[in-house]
């Protein structure tokens, strides 16, 4: 392909509205585009598309694609990607944007593949090169331990970008954009993967991804039971309970209460570490929270140099009254 | 017909090694590691491993382990043999270095996959613990054209069909594909097993197939890198940690409970 041009974001929309991590790509896509000088499309897929495609504009799109075939309705994945090799195809666009969700994890670099190019993945910061004009990509790798910035040898440059590394923009009414229909052609025969059944494990309440404040706990908490303590405290403060891996590895707790690389990436106000050394792994799923605070009987464990405020201590001790003070302080 | 499994494990840096001795040469673009630091199967390929003999366990299968390098430890790289896995075929060119990404690293083990043909399932790890890509395995699955599943905690083979429980965010769900399949795996999985002193012995005796580049039938344009390094840094820290004291660790506790309330964060 030649003449490539403009960024195309692949949205995607939840209980009919565009997904917060779509806005959030647009927020970076909006940040490339003005610096080519050149225009921010969003490819939307389902079934009714008005809603969202309004939101894209007012959130920075000048293009919405509005993908549609009755198979696009319900989220499949071997579906999904023909629609969005289609649509790439379509836009021809110089830089593609895709975000690094659960669904994220296996359309990007399929999508890559397809398009035989390479995939900038996991990436927190976007920006265009001033003299080559090239995407370059800041990617953590080596568990957080290290940043490689990478650009594309091949066209079109596609990045997948961690959620929560950008902020939505600011929606804007009084925007203007221009909303394209594209019916695409899929056959039911490219459908491989069924899902046939969906468990839910998650705690009730607050959503991790979503708290202002999250408390983890980690292996020092040597099993299940104090994670009980730990919720108590996640409800006096209004927020919800996490884990390190080790913590999930030992069966204390399941699966969606990890935070951590390949687990949940959280951005809370306070996060507050009980018994978790703070591996860079972990870190990489909390490095966005604006305070954490670390509490651990071992005064050089790592968590130490991440934290804001720590107590060097056994959790046995300092978790009760800790509680208990924060009991007294909220119902003041 | 026994099912044919094939297991694609890498080698990297031990992920575990102290933060400390973790070092970047800039000059290089690369991770220089103190040689007292074996390296290790990548953790997630011993899941992948594990998931691959649990099969074996119930029904007849064979699985052979491939891996791409540009040099091993070949003690480590027995390590699945002495689990319970029946070959290792090692992909080792000094052309697969410092230039290659991703997209060629699937390209050379797809290669390979074709090359000892007839496999039912390739089951890997869900990502490498020094890119972090996770991508191989997906890019393999588009140029083989087999199904996809990724981040499974649990793998079956029934009826000509991989049934895989693919982890969620809030959960699990349970994902059938037609076979031939690659599916990628994480450490909910469980605890990889230990090898036994009987499988230990039978791997000592096992010799790997060693392929090079030229054994690999991989067309010339594929074997370009699609990504440039630029640069590869540690991030700088810059937190300084206020450590809250009190008369004893309760009463720290307290304290830490106030400086929060201070600081209007509860
Ligand atoms: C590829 C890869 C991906 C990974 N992804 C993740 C991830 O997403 N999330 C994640 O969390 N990890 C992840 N890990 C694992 C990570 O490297 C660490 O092993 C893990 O985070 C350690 O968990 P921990 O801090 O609970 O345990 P440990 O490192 O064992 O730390 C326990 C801490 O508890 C303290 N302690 C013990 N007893 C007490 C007590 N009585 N009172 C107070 N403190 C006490 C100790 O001082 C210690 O600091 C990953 C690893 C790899 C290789
Ligand atoms: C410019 C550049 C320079 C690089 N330099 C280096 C370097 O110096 N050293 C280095 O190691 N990497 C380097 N890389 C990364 C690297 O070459 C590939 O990305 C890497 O070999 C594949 O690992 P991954 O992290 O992409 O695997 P992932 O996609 O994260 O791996 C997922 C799974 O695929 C399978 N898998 C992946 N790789 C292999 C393999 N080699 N053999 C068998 N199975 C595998 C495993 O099951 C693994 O769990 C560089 C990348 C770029 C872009």
């Amino acid at each position: 392909m030649a003449d490539e041009s403009g960024v195309l974001v692949l949205g995607d929309v939840a209980a009919g509205d565009l997904s917060l991590t779509s806005l959030e790509l647009l927020a970076a896509g909006r940040g490339l585009a003005d610096s080519l000088g050149q225009e921010l499309a969003i490819g939307v897929f389902g079934a009714t598309l008005d809603q969202p495609s309004s939101q894209a504009i007012s959130h920075g799109a000048d293009k919405v694609y509005a993908v549609t075939h009755p198979l696009l309705a319900d989220y499949q994945v071997d579906v999904q990607l023909v629609a969005m090799e289609a649509l790439v195809k379509e836009a021809n666009p110089s830089i593609v944007l895709v975000a690094r969700t659960n669904q994220g994890r296996e359309l990007a670099p399929r999508l890559a593949f397809r398009l035989g190019v390479g995939l900038a993945q996991d990436c927190l910061e976007v920006s265009v090169d001033a003299s080559s004009g090239k995407l370059l990509a800041n990617r953590p790798v080596y568990g957080g331990n290290a940043v490689a910035v990478v650009s594309c040898n091949y066209s079109p440059q596609v990045a997948a970008i961690r959620p929560k590394a950008y902020e939505p923009l600011e929606a804007d009414a009084s925007r203007q954009g221009q909303v394209v229909s594209f019916p695409v052609e899929i056959d039911a025969s490219q459908v491989r993967c069924q899902v046939v059944e969906t468990v839910k494990e998650e705690a009730e309440g607050i959503k991790l991804e979503d708290a202002r404040v999250v408390v983890s706990g980690g292996r020092g908490l040597g099993g299940p039971e104090p994670f009980s303590a730990l919720e108590d405290l996640a409800k006096q403060l209004g927020g919800a309970v996490g884990a390190s891996r080790a913590a999930v590895d030992s069966g204390w707790v399941p699966s969606s209460y990890q935070v951590g690389l390949t687990g949940k990436t959280i951005t809370p106000d306070l996060y507050i570490t009980v018994a978790i050394s703070g591996a860079s792994q972990h870190m990489a799923g909390c490095s966005g929270a604006k305070v954490i605070v670390a509490i651990n009987k071992d005064s050089e464990a790592n968590i130490l140099r991440e934290a804001r405020y720590a107590v060097v201590g056994d959790w046995e001790q300092v978790i009760p009254a800790f509680a208990e003070a924060v009991r007294e302080l909220v119902q003041e | 017909m026994p099912i044919k499994i094939a297991v694609l494990a890498k080698q990297v840096i031990d992920p575990e090694m102290p933060m400390a001795a973790f070092r970047v040469d800039s000059e290089s673009k690369k991770v220089d590691t103190p040689a007292t630091i074996p390296p290790v199967v990548n953790g997630f390929d011993e899941n992948a491993v594990e998931a691959a003999l649990q099969i074996k366990d119930s029904q007849e299968a064979t699985v052979t382990v491939i891996s791409s390098g540009t040099e091993f430890a070949l003690d480590v790289m027995k390590k699945p043999l002495s689990m319970g896995a029946d070959e290792l075929v090692l992909l080792q060119d000094q052309a697969f270095g410092n230039t290659i990404d991703s997209f060629v690293t699937a390209q050379l083990l797809a290669a390979a996959v074709r090359k000892l043909d007839g496999f039912d399932l390739v089951i890997c790890g869900r990502q490498a613990s020094d890119w972090d890509n996770a991508q191989v395995p997906l890019g393999v699955a588009e140029i083989l054209g087999f199904s996809c599943i990724s981040l499974g905690k649990k793998v079956e083979v029934k009826d000509g069909k991989v049934v895989v429980e693919r982890i969620t965010s809030d959960g699990y769900e349970v994902v059938e594909a037609p076979l031939p399949a690659v599916v990628t795996v994480s450490n909910e999985l469980g605890q990889p097993r230990y090898p036994t002193l009987r499988g230990i012995m039978a791997a000592t005796r096992k010799l790997p197939t060693i392929w090079t580049a030229a054994d690999l039938d991989v067309e010339t344009d594929q074997l370009q890198p699609r990504l440039s390094l630029l640069d590869l840094f540690v991030p700088e820290r810059i937190q300084q940690c206020e450590i809250i004291e009190g008369e004893d660790a309760a009463d720290a506790g307290r304290q830490l409970a106030l400086k929060l309330r201070e600081a209007k964060l509860i």
